[in-house]
């Protein structure tokens, strides 16, 4: 019987020939990453809780802050010290205010066919590469730094085939925000979400991880893009060479097969306090919802073409009076090619202001926290009530041009109402 | 079977990890120190009201969101017996069993049930409520091992002389 990507992803690390869903596997680890969000807690029960505590292979580990970086509080760098202390003790790569994780991730480690334990919910964005990357928490990550292994239950695979090219002015922000209105917040739940088809592969690398990142809110357990000549390139480009590009077999078995022809996409607002609370921007536009903050950053929307389309909205205009506009590039390699470009100028000039590479408002601490009923409109991963601040608060997801232009209008709008 | 009886708090459907705990308090140095901030987005009493033995029965997609341990950790601190929900996220699904709390699977008794109610679960077997049965499946044995030891880490120190 035919295998779907991430089952031959599972099978490969099992060392098994062929896996089916619902088995349940010891699985090696290719890799594994945590950040400053848990990492403490997992060093404290590393020395606390084992007796004989030992690293199955530090090469395979990665530490990167970028939850609370520079550090905000006390807590927050004592959090860090261990953290960086411990790094420095079992000899870890640690970065260090470079990025957001999963984009560093991206561009420093990930290769198709791997399986990738990140703890973090995104880090479902590595399918991108063809690579299968799932969140798990601090011990899950703790048994997989001692042991270099885990167990997986093999999930079914839902395939999404994608037709054709998004229309000028439509992202692959508000494709991944449609699918998860379409399928909801659970509609994946405990499955892998598979992107094949001439609409996928005309996607780029940057627009691929849009969508992988954003398939844990639809409750997936990876999204992974067949991966193609592009993968090759990226990883090529980038230092590494791509061995395992695993596609589905023509008989694998799929739960469900959804056809989106990507010609249709229309601009996206979800609206709070779910993913899947969908709304078309030519309807949500007419209620002209003020906002107090705009949030162009994380490591779902943070990279260079997102920076380049709010640039493209801004130029020569003015951050309207009564909105704070933030801007976090999801990388250092992002902010110094957005420099290049003269992209950070031009969103200065507008009345940005640019903050470090890291998670930021995304994540509701450290940086642009929200007071209480005030409304943002984010290029984030979540809309959570209180997810950015008070718990009255409101946020909106949309993509960077639709924030960029609300930003301008000072109420939820898209380019073409300025 | 281990068998055992509480009283019910009842929630909606995706309740997420930043309603379980909020990011603010993801910095506080202990989870007894964060405890008592949990579901305070959506209820700031709850976490005072709820007492040891109590059960908490909710929607489908309990737990979405991020993948913080703290969420679990959090349930399993305010003494809660278990978590039974029409449906799990699959992150929150797996750091439950790696810390020892455990989560029933049930698509009807959120519709059956009304806050303050007393319930009965059979593990493996069964809910009771008002004189009607409810099955639950059992969990696979690997998972049952975990949460018997009391979540991964003891199950890890109990394992192959490695970590005791």
């Amino acid at each position: 019987m035919g295998m779907t990507i991430g089952e031959k992803i599972i099978a490969r690390a099992a060392g098994v020939s062929e896996v089916k869903p619902n088995d349940i596997h010891t699985v090696k680890l290719d890799r594994m990453m945590s950040n400053d969000g848990t990492t403490h807690l997992t060093v404290d029960m590393y020395k606390n809780k084992l007796k004989h505590p030992r690293i199955a292979d530090k090469d395979k580990i990665v530490f990167i802050m970028d939850h609370n970086v520079p550090a905000e509080n006390p807590k927050t760098a004592e959090a860090h010290k261990k953290m960086r202390n411990f790094a420095r003790e079992n000899g870890i790569k640690l970065y260090e205010g470079q990025g957001v994780c999963h984009q560093i991730m991206m561009e420093d480690y990930v290769c198709p066919g791997e399986l990738i334990f990140g703890a973090d919910s995104h880090t479902t964005s590595y399918g991108a590469l063809g690579a299968f990357g799932t969140g798990v928490g601090c011990t899950d990550f703790l048994y997989g730094m001692v042991t270099g292994s885990s167990w997986v239950m093999v999930p079914e695979t839902l395939r999404f085939n994608l037709h054709g090219k998004l229309r000028e002015g439509v992202y692959a922000r508000d494709l991944i925000l449609t699918i998860i209105g379409d399928i909801g917040a659970n509609g994946a739940t405990y499955k892998i979400m598979e992107f094949a088809g001439d609409g996928a592969h005309n996607l780029s690398i940057d627009e691929r991880m849009v969508l992988c990142n954003l398939t844990v809110e639809a409750g997936a357990k990876a999204g992974i893009v067949e991966p193609d000549e592009k993968v090759a390139d990226y990883c090529r480009q980038h230092g590494r060479e791509a061995v395992h590009m695993f596609k589905s077999d023509p008989d694998a078995r799929f739960a469900a097969v959804y056809e989106y022809d990507l010609s249709q996409i229309e601009p996206v607002v979800v609206r709070p306090d779910f993913v899947d609370n969908f709304a078309l921007l030519r309807d949500v536009r007419e209620e002209k919802i003020p906002v107090d903050e705009v949030f162009i950053g994380s490591c779902n929307n943070g990279r260079l073409p997102d920076l380049r389309a709010a640039a493209q909205v801004v130029k020569g205009r003015k951050t309207a009076p009564s909105v704070r506009f933030l801007v976090a590039p999801a990388s250092n390699q992002v902010y110094i090619d957005a420099l290049k470009e003269g992209i950070i100028t031009t969103l200065m000039e507008a009345g940005a202001m640019i903050m470090n590479s890291n998670c930021s408002v995304c994540w509701g601490s450290c940086q642009g926290v929200i007071g209480e009923n005030e409304v943002l409109i984010s290029t984030g991963t979540r809309n959570f009530k209180g997810r950015a601040g008070h718990p009255s608060s409101k946020v909106y997801l949309a993509s960077a041009a639709t924030c960029a232009a609300s930003a301008i209008a000072g109420t939820i709008c898209g380019p073409e109402d300025l | 079977m281990e068998k055992f009886t509480g009283k019910v708090w009842v929630l909606g459907d995706d309740i997420d990890t930043d309603i379980i705990i909020p990011t603010e308090y993801l910095a506080l140095p202990t989870v007894e120190d964060m405890k008592q901030y949990g579901f305070s987005p959506l209820r700031p009493e709850l976490a005072g009201q709820i007492h040891e033995g109590d059960i908490i029965v909710a929607g489908k997609n309990f737990g979405c969101g991020s993948s913080r341990e703290q969420a679990p950790e959090i349930i399993k601190a305010l003494k809660v017996k278990c978590v039974i929900a029409k449906s799990y996220a699959r992150i929150f699904f797996r750091n439950s069993i790696n810390n020892g709390l455990l989560l029933i699977e049930n698509s009807e008794i959120q519709d059956a049930v009304k806050e303050g109610d007393e319930i009965t679960v059979t593990l493996g077997e069964c809910i009771e409520h008002n004189g009607r049965t409810y099955p639950v499946a059992s969990l696979p044995d690997n998972l049952m091992d975990i949460l018997r030891a009391g979540g991964l880490v003891k199950a890890m120190q109990q394992r192959n002389g490695l970590h005791s």
